[in-house]
């Protein structure tokens, strides 16, 4: 296999591992009003994701450096033509990451109610215009011969790239409200699983309409058999949010459940990009020439082959150790392990001189 | 303003906020992981309040320098598309490295040292800590290694038929000397800017609320200002290496820095200029003989080149253009830097002063509010500093984006407008500012609070509805 293909593969499992975590990241936040019903519900849902959000971001970090490292033609292009999309991305992930760690940090309830807005808008408005991106990306978008975007805002809000939109939004909820299901003990517990059964009927339908539009502008194998096992996988992970826990009469599969989510949202991400392959950022004006591809994007051989084996031997290492803090976290949580807040400090004072 | 000048506003704007994060991050780390493995081989309680803290503190922070760096990787592309292309096959190497490397490190281990207190046995969660401090290093040395290819590129060739610069030696990119002596010079200045913000809140409290956790706060003034003082005198050291490696490498920054406009031997080292550095008009200037020539070569006789002949020199290299960057900010920026650096050193200094030998500085003599604003003062110095340092640094290299290989006018991204620019520099600005006010608030908030109270974590594995030792 060419390295540069193999580049691609290593950039799809990037957003792969993003979508998936960062996906039911996303889903929690989103949910914050929905499922949390007074503020100790709230900080049960935020603790669910607490230790985790924050490494789960480095995926797409890290996504974005692989690509300007192994592909500099395609993070140019693609990240100043969709300028203020990814503006808005960056503005919501800021305020989101801000918010997690802010909120709690002063006992008012107004404080903590504009931390709330800022985690539920720095939720949705990535999970909508990550699904927007995307479908641009496997769409094409007008690049000219220099390969730089001549389009402008609206080129990118086309009907087709606001489905995608509204599928990772659904994706993402109901991948988020069956992980507060596994997460949790309790009546939080039992709504995210009734939610869940609601939420699931929307992504489905989604994710049904958005994959069938994009295999029907260009169908490649690969992307069909995918886009079709995403589907049973996001069906399975339905009726396991469905069927009774073996051991807790009260609860249901959840673990099942989750993995289904999270394979769906694996191979509709897979999906996208074999469609997409052999292309990284095709043009629609002039596509022979003016499209960027695996080879034409691509950093030199030399460049490629020491990414490559640095590659190899960290990203194991990242996989175990990310993998060991899910464990260390593995216990659900229920309102009564909310600890109480500190107690308020003294204002300005306290002084003895 | 053009397209280019904005996106280097901006560049600027979100680099130095950046930045304000950055040092008080790696340094503190180092400084909580020291305190809680005081904690650790000693039992002593004091130790554990200070690490839980400064702890918080270094928490706020993180999270700030955490969300400004997502702006930092993906401004490359953003604005600066041109430059990403040409550059992309070198530079994006030490990214994705710092990516993989280190912030999956930092933020994954952070997340466990937070959450962990009661759910791993004491020397794993002591070495979470570690990790992060040792992972705040590794990516310093990533983005450092990029910042130093722009400085001095090293280990590539220009691909003509493709117009962009590609690889051929990874070991030399990341072994280049200006990357090497910039690491511990950053290091250091975090350590600086990190100690000063230890001993300053320890020594608030010392004065403000005598009485309470004395003991402890005294060791944390000694802690960060030994810290301080240290990191000041390797500043003198790296920096003077790295000044005669600027000299080699980039001689047009060196002359920038002093404003020295004809090449002189031996040549003096300028204290400070008043009047037109432009070199056009005579000014009057504060000179110290010799210096300079020590400064830039190791001797003091030696040959320091002026701008005049070095602007001769490179339009006869590179063709004709203004190869001088902005010199009252160059000349400026340098003596800011080194000058608040030294002041800091000196406050923290004084705090040791004040302490010194059981004693502590009484509430109601005027020296003691003197000393306070001192205090206020003391992170400040350092932070400017650094930003200087940067502003320094960058400016300096104009009019290259890439030292001798790319300039920066040609650099931004012709995909984005000036309008998109504009829209972006107004909400960062508009929103950094309003995160700094939040932020500050919240510092002062916790660094006024004084020490938490501690009990022991409870034993692990007892009933299921203990409450979790730490929850946001």
């Amino acid at each position: 296999m060419e390295l540069s293909t193999l580049w691609f593969l290593l950039i799809a499992l990037l957003f792969i591992g993003y979508f998936v975590l960062e996906g039911f990241d996303f889903g929690v936040g989103m949910l914050l009003p929905v499922l949390g019903r007074d503020d100790r519900e709230r900080r049960v849902l935020i603790n669910t994701i607490g230790p985790v959000w924050d490494g789960n971001e480095v995926w797409l970090i890290t996504a974005g450096g692989a690509m300007f490292a192994a592909f500099p033609e395609w993070y140019a292009s693609l990240f100043s033509g969709f300028y203020l999309p990814l503006l808005l991305i960056l503005l919501a992930l800021i305020l989101r990451g801000v918010a997690f760690e802010y909120r709690g940090k002063r006992p008012a309830a107004s404080w903590k109610r504009r931390w709330d807005w800022c985690i539920v808008f720095g939720s949705v408005v990535p999970a909508f215009l990550w699904g927007v991106a995307f479908a641009n990306i496997v769409r094409g978008v007008p690049l000219d011969a220099g390969h730089n975007y001549t389009g402008s805002l609206f080129t990118l809000l086309n009907l087709y790239a606001l489905l995608g939109g509204l599928t990772t939004v659904a994706l993402f909820l109901t991948h988020g409200a069956i992980f507060v299901a596994l997460k949790t003990t309790g009546d939080i517990r039992h709504r995210a699983n009734l939610l869940a059964e609601r939420l699931g009927v929307c992504a489905a339908i989604a994710a049904v309409l958005f994959l069938g539009a994009t295999l029907l502008r260009r169908a490649t194998p690969a992307a069909v058999v995918l886009a079709v096992l995403a589907a049973l996988c996001l069906v399975g992970g339905l009726i396991a949010n469905r069927m009774p826990s073996r051991t807790d009469p009260q609860g249901r599969r959840e673990g099942w459940a989750f993995a289904g989510t999270a394979a769906a949202i694996a191979l509709a991400v897979a999906s996208l990009f074999a469609d997409l392959y052999p292309f990284v950022l095709p043009s629609t004006v002039d596509p022979l020439t003016n499209s960027l591809t695996v080879t034409n994007a691509s950093s030199t051989p030399y460049t490629l082959k020491i990414m490559t084996w640095v590659a190899l031997v960290f990203t194991p290492i990242v996989l175990l150790y990310q993998g060991w803090t899910y464990w260390v976290f593995r216990k659900r949580i229920g309102t009564s392990q909310i600890p109480e807040e500190p107690a308020p400090v003294p204002a300005a004072g306290g002084r003895t001189a | 303003m053009d397209a280019t000048e904005l996106a280097r506003w901006q560049f600027g704007i979100t680099t130095v906020y950046h930045f304000l994060f950055v040092p008080i991050t790696i340094g503190l780390s180092f400084l909580v992981a020291g305190l809680q493995t005081a904690w650790s081989r000693t039992g002593n309680e004091k130790w554990l309040k200070l690490t839980k803290f400064y702890g918080k503190l270094l928490l706020i922070n993180f999270a700030m320098g955490v969300v400004t760096g997502l702006v930092q990787e993906f401004q490359f592309g953003m604005n600066w598309s041109e430059y990403s292309r040409f550059v992309g096959d070198i530079f994006g190497a030490p990214l994705a490295l710092e990516a993989l490397l280190a912030f999956f490190l930092e933020s994954t281990f952070l997340g466990l040292w937070i959450f962990g207190w009661d759910k791993l046995p004491k020397k794993i969660h002591l070495a979470c800590i570690w990790i992060v401090a040792v992972g705040t290093v590794l990516s310093a040395y990533f983005i450092l290694a990029a910042n130093s290819w722009m400085q001095n590129p090293v280990g590539f060739r220009i691909n003509p038929e493709r117009g962009r610069a590609e690889l051929t030696d990874f070991g030399a990119v990341l072994t280049n000397k200006v990357a090497m002596i910039t690491l511990p010079h950053t290091i250091t200045g975090a350590f600086l800017t990190a100690g000063a913000l230890m001993a300053a809140v320890a020594m608030w409290h010392l004065v403000r609320r005598p009485g309470r956790d004395t003991e402890a706060f005294r060791s944390a003034v000694k802690l960060g200002s030994w810290t301080s003082l240290v990191a000041m005198a390797l500043l003198f050291i790296t920096g003077d290496i790295q000044g005669k490696i600027m000299t080699e490498v980039q001689p047009m920054k060196m002359a920038a820095a002093e404003a020295l406009y004809n090449t002189e031997q031996p040549a003096p080292f300028s204290l400070f200029t008043i009047g037109t550095l432009d070199g056009s008009r005579p000014v009057w200037s504060l000179d110290v003989p010799r210096v300079l020539s020590f400064l830039a070569t190791g001797t003091f006789d030696g040959r320091v080149q002026g701008i005049n002949d070095l602007q001769a020199e490179y339009a006869a290299r590179f063709g004709p253009g203004d190869y001088t960057p902005n010199i009252p900010v160059t000349y400026w920026s340098f003596r800011l830097m080194i000058g608040l650096g030294i002041l800091a050193a000196l406050l923290a200094l004084w705090a040791l002063w004040a302490i010194r030998k059981g004693r502590s500085p009484s509430p109601h003599r005027r020296s003691t509010r003197l000393l306070m604003w001192g205090m206020i003062a003391l992170p400040l110095l350092p932070l400017a500093a650094n930003s200087f340092g940067w502003i320094f640094t960058e400016m300096g290299r104009q009019p290259w984006i890439v030292f001798s290989q790319m300039k920066t006018a040609i650099a931004a991204s012709p995909a984005a407008s000036s309008g998109d620019v504009i829209t972006s520099m107004v909400v960062y600005t508009l929103l950094y500012g309003a995160l700094a006010v939040v932020e500050v608030g919240l510092l002062l908030h916790y660094a006024r609070a004084g020490l938490p109270d501690v009990t022991p974590p409870p034993a692990a594995e007892s009933d299921e509805d203990r409450p979790l030792a730490f929850a946001y």
